[in-house]
């Protein structure tokens, strides 16, 4: 009971930073700005929710493959965020030849 | 109110959605996205039609029908890409 | 008391459909393809609601993942031939005619008919029925494996999966003859941190991939989800040029798209010799059989998956073939 309960609060902590980076993306003026919400409220969502479901789980093979999704899922948005930033920096250098 | 009958409709919606615009939609590229929308559409109806209240479990046969038509799905999708990878390079070169 | 799973399945539901509608209304190509992906994603978690994790899987790995990648590279060449980024480039690839309204309401009209029947079917066929269930439970001890999507895939509807594996090769070669002799796009380049990220999963990804393909025998995974995965390695050293096809291999390419079907024939061959139906495997040899086709599936659907990411066949241009360059 104790555990569903830590569990559940974690989850909703979760929910609550992705909502404020959606709200980020949605409201923020620039791309650099929008970028900087959803990948930093995302992540720290997403490593609330996966410390709720760790919780709930508690077994040591699902334990791993949480770390492993966190670790993974944290690496391709650090990546994703970059990549998206590069080719804005880049296409803002050369103008577009419309 | 159980979750056959929601994604049930869900899946027809779809399957129309996608059917509206292989038949209208302009756009070669958009063309094959609505394809794409009708195939998970019909993997939606083929899914709930494996789905059993549960505990029981669903029917797998289902189940390997829809995996085999997602496969079939992507080579189909890949050959249409390419079909018109070539016809918009030999467009580009009626038009020079 | 509502249930909290009805209203999730009900968001859920709706979200999938107005994603659907959101992808041939959206104004530019690369967002539909986006929400396309999107859309994907969230139909996979539906199925998942569904108790089908095997489909989920196949769905998000390739019907998602694997088309994704191909859409994008497709606008990627398509936005490179009709002149780099203009305004008509970003909206559709093909030049617009105008079409009369009587037929787009014709067409329209159509597809809600046709719609309104499938709706009146499905809403008055029985649900919850039997179905194959009792006759699956009933054979799957002598199927060789636990998992019973694996037994109706790789065992009881083996002929379909033998086609499918068929259809693959069938696209490739398909693939390979239209493309000849077409120009490519000069690849982005994606930078260091994408090639410092691109060798941190590349490992993993092998592992996560051969794991899905062990697993299969017992729990959700299997031979198209393994695949796929390890398809995701192709296009991850081509994306970041740690690969790069030369004609030289075309040999083993062609020996890669033909093993699957290969080896998935020979047995059923081998097992019609011995006085039985193909795909009649012997009890004691079923799960062994069966595990030697999932990994040669495995290798062959991955290798033709990249293949239809790259597109054309390697060849040494010559003089005559070179005209399409733009």
């Amino acid at each position: 009971m104790m555990q569903e309960l830590i569990a559940a609060i974690l989850i909703a902590l979760g929910t609550v930073f992705f909502i404020a980076g959606t709200l980020g993306l949605l409201r923020f003026p620039d791309i650099y700005c929008r970028l900087h919400a959803l990948t930093k409220a995302d992540g720290l969502g997403l490593g609330l929710i996966a410390l709720g479901a760790a919780v709930l789980l508690a077994t040591p093979g699902a334990l791993f493959r949480i770390a492993l999704i966190w670790v993974f899922v944290a690496l391709a948005s650090a990546t994703c965020g970059h990549l998206v930033a590069r080719y804005a920096r880049q296409t803002e250098r050369t103008p577009r030849h419309d | 109110m159980t979750p056959d009958i929601i994604y049930g409709v869900t899946g027809i919606a779809v399957f129309a959605i996608g059917l509206v615009g292989a038949l209208c939609a302009q756009d070669r590229l958009r063309r094959v996205l609505a394809l794409k929308l009708a195939s998970v559409g019909a993997g939606f109806v083929l899914v709930v039609a494996a789905w059993r209240a549960p505990p029981a479990a669903p029917d797998p046969v289902p189940h390997a029908l829809v995996i085999t038509g997602i496969v079939v799905m992507v080579s189909a999708t890949a050959v249409a890409l390419a079909l018109i990878r070539r016809l918009q390079s030999l467009e580009a070169e009626d038009a020079e | 008391m509502i249930d909290p799973y009805v209203i999730l399945d009900l968001l859920l539901g709706l979200a999938v459909v107005a994603l659907a509608a959101a992808v041939l209304t959206v104004r530019d190509l690369f967002a539909a393809i986006v929400l396309f992906i999107v859309f994907g994603l969230l139909s996979a978690l539906a199925w998942v609601r569904l108790a089908a994790p095997d489909v989920a899987l196949a769905e998000a790995a390739i019907g998602t993942g694997l088309t994704g990648a191909l859409l994008l590279k497709t606008l990627h060449h398509l936005r490179y031939v009709t002149g780099s980024l203009d305004r008509q480039a970003a909206l559709s690839v093909t030049p617009v005619q105008p079409v009369p309204m009587a037929v787009i309401w014709v067409n329209a009209a159509f597809c809600g008919l046709v719609t309104l029947g499938l709706a009146a079917a499905f809403l008055g066929a029985p649900r919850n029925g039997p179905g194959f269930d009792a006759l699956v439970a009933e054979a799957m001890p002598a199927s060789g494996v636990e998992h019973p999507v694996t037994a109706v895939l790789l065992n009881f509807r083996a002929y379909d999966t033998l086609m499918e594996v068929v259809v693959l090769l069938a696209a490739v070669i398909a693939v390979w003859q239209i493309e000849r002799g077409l120009s490519e796009a000069p690849a982005p380049a994606l930078g260091e941190v994408w090639a410092g990220f691109a060798r941190l999963v590349l490992p993993a990804i092998v592992v996560i991939g051969t794991y899905l393909l062990w697993v299969g025998a017992e729990a959700p995974g299997g031979a198209f989800q393994g695949g796929a995965v390890l398809a995701a390695v192709g296009l991850l050293l081509l994306l970041s040029r740690l690969y790069v096809p030369r004609p030289a291999h075309r040999g083993v390419a062609r020996l890669g798209f033909v093993l699957g079907t290969g080896a998935f024939a020979a047995v059923a061959l081998l097992v019609a010799g011995g006085g039985r139906v193909a795909f009649e495997y012997p009890l004691e040899h079923a799960k062994t059989l069966i595990l030697l086709i999932e990994g040669v599936v495995t290798i062959s659907i991955a290798i033709t998956l990249a293949a239809l990411f790259h597109g054309r066949e390697p060849v040494a241009l010559s003089a005559s073939e070179t005209r399409h360059d733009a």
